[in-house]
């Protein structure tokens, strides 16, 4: 599984998973440079973490609470004001299905 | 005046303001007035709003002098990942051109609720993505000591403003080394808290298990000031703690006795550039004679901090960064279907870094990969907590360098992402333990660079590494030493 280039193939499927449009050439840019990383990363696999409990959350041991209690929101007007595209209160994106 | 006014230190202009020496307004016209000499130069803003800062400037004139609020009048600047409202914010990236947060950051909020006047927004590597600055879609930033070079990254923006003099204290972000890193290449001091200590709520978010609020200062005494503000729960942020601030009032006597610091060897390596090494030891040996124990200590799991990193940060990165996708904010790319939208207004808008680093995390996340990558990298990142809970059983402070080297020159890693991260070696372990790090000036390498020292400290206990550096800088004057550029301007 490590120490291994990535393949063309795995960098598409990455891409499409974080719904990114990649050319050609940046494929195989990215393929080059993420099997270096990766190679790098793969010493963590000679660490002996068995018993090892992983770090969540940062490591806080709080969960501070609160009233659920309705409260103002912000105004629907300003959250529309940044998007591209809005109409009668709502966002407005471009179909779904065809 | 004007240039001498805004080289002044904050507690300088708190005092001068406090006794009518100046008003507001001047020091605002001292700040803007450096800002348009140097910033030609330098680059350290994307954005400066001069009317809103003169009007509120005017604003603080009119008001009586003993307001009670502690930086009543005393510009600052704030990194571009945290949210001003009336401003806009781009976290250096090209997808979120043109938007205009509806609310204001809480650290920022807070300090402004206290007299400060925001002057305007520093850059940064895109979405806090980089140790040079370098990754911002909108210019790099140059180093005030050596304009070839890089202020340091993420946040070289605030580093770079301070350390010219621009303003007195300055924002920033610290996610694997941000404050620190570039505290360190442009000689001023950076202070990172504790995981959850400052509130979140406003920043635009990168590692969410890791990101935290710091801030630049010429001093340890003023960033303690503007820290002391920002700090404390915030209920619009469940992950910032609710644990009490400790008495943040810095000692005057300078005196190490009873303190005891460890030095981790793991973080003398070999490759280092030596003057590191050197202005490290020298600046360790005064405080022992300031009357510190100083003991040499290991911290075994460090070499592990940089593959941990770069699996837990991408891969938070990459949930974190899903919202970016043309509909809510930011520009969005001409497409017909919706999933035409999100691939080209991604693929378009994102720089080279965030697709490198989005790319690294969903990777790392997705099926038949999460446990060997993310599982790991999170056990391991209990074992690099462990080195750190076990050496504060026996030391007060870990001192350490910074950074391998001093400022780069810009372009130097640019073909090879890995050598730009291994710059981060000796900040990413505290980030990783959630552990509060400050940087400050110990001296220079022979290129006239400045060289930062890192003193770390428990959980909680800013208090301690806050404290030691502002003895240190009762008995040395690096902090106070300024870059030619702007020597030469202060003699105008």
């Amino acid at each position: 599984m490590f120490n291994m280039p990535l393949t063309l193939h795995e960098v598409e499927h990455i891409a499409r998973l974080a719904r990114l449009h990649l050319s050609p050439e940046q494929k195989e840019h990215y393929r080059s440079q993420l099997s270096t990383i990766l190679d790098h990363i793969a010493r963590l696999q000679e660490l002996d973490t068995r018993d090892v409990p992983p770090t969540t959350g940062g490591g806080l041991t709080e969960m501070p609470l609160r009233e659920d209690q309705v409260r103002p929101s912000l105004p629907v007007e300003q959250l529309l004001s940044n998007a591209a595209e809005s109409q009668e209160n709502q966002f407005k994106i471009p179909p779904v299905f065809d | 005046m004007s240039p001498a006014l805004a080289s002044l230190t904050l507690a300088q202009m708190k005092a001068g303001l406090e006794s009518g020496d100046f008003t507001a307004r001047q020091l605002v016209e001292a700040s803007l007035e450096a800002i348009a000499r140097l910033d030609p130069l330098l680059h350290a803003f994307l954005y400066i709003d001069a009317e809103r800062a003169l009007n509120q400037a005017a604003a603080a004139d009119r008001q009586p002098k003993a307001t009670g609020r502690p930086l009543h009048g005393i510009p600052i600047a704030v990194k571009d990942v945290l949210t001003v409202e009336g401003m806009p914010c781009t976290a250096g990236s090209k997808i979120l051109q043109g938007f205009y947060p509806p609310y204001t950051a809480t650290a920022v909020k807070r300090l402004q609720e206290a007299g400060a006047i925001v002057i305007g927004k520093t850059n940064t590597d895109e979405f806090a993505m980089g140790s040079s600055t370098e990754n911002s879609a909108y210019g790099r930033t140059h180093n005030p000591w050596d304009t070839h070079r890089v202020p340091g990254g993420s946040s070289g923006g605030s580093a770079a403003a301070v350390a010219a003099r621009m303003v007195s204290a300055a924002l920033g972000t610290d996610t694997g080394g941000s404050v620190r890193q570039p505290a360190s290449f442009c000689g001023v001091t950076g202070l990172k808290p504790t995981y959850g200590r400052v509130s979140r709520y406003g920043l635009i978010a990168f590692g969410s298990s890791l990101d935290t609020v710091g801030v630049f200062a010429q001093t340890a005494e003023d960033a303690a000031l503007i820290f002391s503000i920002m700090a404390g729960h915030d209920p619009l942020d469940a992950t910032s703690s609710k644990q009490p601030l400790p008495d943040l009032h810095l000692p005057n006597d300078p005196s190490l006795r009873g303190l005891r610091i460890g030095v981790p060897r793991e973080y003398f390596v070999e490759g280092m550039q030596p003057e590191i090494q050197l202005r490290t030891q020298e600046a360790i040996e005064q405080m022992r004679q300031l009357g510190a124990e100083v003991v040499e200590i290991s911290l075994p799991h460090t070499a592990y901090a940089l593959p941990v990193y770069y699996l837990i940060a991408p891969a938070e990165a990459s949930a974190n960064l899903a919202r970016y996708d043309g509909i809510r904010y930011g520009p969005r790319s001409r497409a017909d279907s919706i999933w035409e939208v999100f691939f080209q207004t991604r693929g378009e808008l994102f720089g080279e870094e965030v697709i490198r680093r989005i790319m690294l995390g969903t990777y790392a996340l997705s099926a038949g990969y999460y446990e060997a990558f993310y599982g790991q990298a999170q056990k391991a990142r209990t074992l690099i907590t462990r080195d750190f809970e076990a050496a504060f059983q026996t030391v007060d402070v870990i001192a350490a360098p910074t950074t391998p080297t001093t400022a780069f020159l810009a372009g130097a890693h640019a073909d090879d992402p890995l050598s730009m991260y291994l710059e981060d070696i000796f900040t990413l372990p505290a980030s990783l333990a959630g552990i509060p790090g400050i940087c400050f000036p110990v001296g220079f390498d022979s290129q006239g660079l400045p060289i930062g020292l890192q003193l770390l400290g428990p959980r909680f206990r800013e208090d301690r590494i806050l404290s030691v550096a502002h003895v240190y800088q009762q008995i040395t004057d690096w902090h106070l030493r300024l870059p030619a550029l702007v020597k030469g301007d202060a003699a105008q």
